[in-house]
């Protein structure tokens, strides 16, 4: 046998170490993200989760010109975090639905009055299908669709200050 | 006799599907088997067969209804890669990324048959 393959053992051993101290002190992602980006919305309708304000199909969303698509709760503290920005994104001219999960119209009401309002449509999306039928897996996410309906980014977690420049830049690529 | 009328009532609304299981035993049994292997996407480490979180329970209403409504366990467990990839199923496809965990015992093993062939025929000598 020759020499050198008496080390192959320990090369292995020191290659298997190296491994498992690299996965082990790579935190990694605790995000689990949509499969769906950049893909067509699948189909779906929902009822108006609010009084006076109409539900959400997927008909609505590709209309030609890019929107966001907010899945929020009202028992949800980072919504209300995320509320301002979203009143911000509005207030430039973005146009904003949103489905309401696992909620009740008088929560939403008080949500809405309380943190404002800057949806067009509220889905009542009650036992969360369109939500995990676009791949979503929390609240507050927020996807940029297209005017044709694709899905063009997905946003996890709630909007920061520093979110807004970037999800207007994605509304203008999806024109 | 009002105790009778809420049975009856409570017999003619559909049972949740996220809370308990298909009529149909065999179905159930599929269904079963597959939420076993569905990863739960708010408490990652478990299934959402195990999971007491709403959102396993909204997965496993979607995974029984579509069982229920004759679709494959494979198609739903498709259906669900679809939209979360396959990090969402503990049996995970074979990909390219996945290759090395069918691929790796083969070659060990394969290179342990080599080393123990060198070290045999050096003993006979």
């Amino acid at each position: 046998m020759k020499r050198w393959t008496l080390w192959v053992p320990l090369a292995v051993f020191v290659a298997v170490v190296a491994l498992a101290a690299w996965r082990l002190t790579d935190t990694g992602e605790t995000v689990v993200k949509s499969a769906l980006v950049s893909k067509p919305l699948p189909e779906f309708a929902l009822p108006a989760m609010v009084e006076g304000k109409p539900g959400l199909n997927r008909t609505d969303l590709a209309t030609g010109k890019p929107r966001l698509l907010n899945v929020f709760a009202s028992w949800c503290v980072p919504c209300i975090a995320e509320a301002p920005q979203l009143m911000k994104l509005k207030a430039a001219g973005v146009q904003i639905d949103a489905v309401a999960i696992k909620d009740s119209p008088e929560a939403v009401k008080a949500f809405l009055s309380r943190h404002g309002d800057p949806y067009a449509r509220i889905g009542d999306d009650r036992d969360r299908v369109v939500q995990i039928g676009i791949g979503s897996s929390g609240v507050p996410e927020t996807f940029v669709i297209d005017g044709q309906g694709r899905i063009a980014a997905q946003h996890i977690g709630d909007i920061r200050e520093d979110d807004v420049p970037r999800l207007l830049k994605a509304l203008e690529d999806a024109q | 006799m009002s105790l009778l009328l809420g049975l009856m009532l409570a017999a003619a609304v559909p049972a949740d599907l996220g809370y308990s299981q298909i009529p149909d035993a065999g179905k159930e049994a599929q269904a079963a088997e597959l939420m076993g292997t569905l990863r739960c996407l708010v408490c990652q480490g478990q299934s959402i067969a195990d999971s007491d979180v709403d959102m396993a329970a909204d997965m496993r209403r979607i995974v029984r209804q579509k069982i229920a409504a004759g679709d494959s366990p494979d198609a739903v467990r498709a259906w669900l890669i679809e939209r979360y990839g396959s990090y969402v199923t503990y049996d995970p496809p074979l990909s390219w990324t996945t290759a090395p965990l069918w691929l790796a015992p083969l070659l060990l093993l394969g290179a342990g048959l080599w080393l123990a062939r060198g070290t045999v025929r050096r003993r006979r000598k």
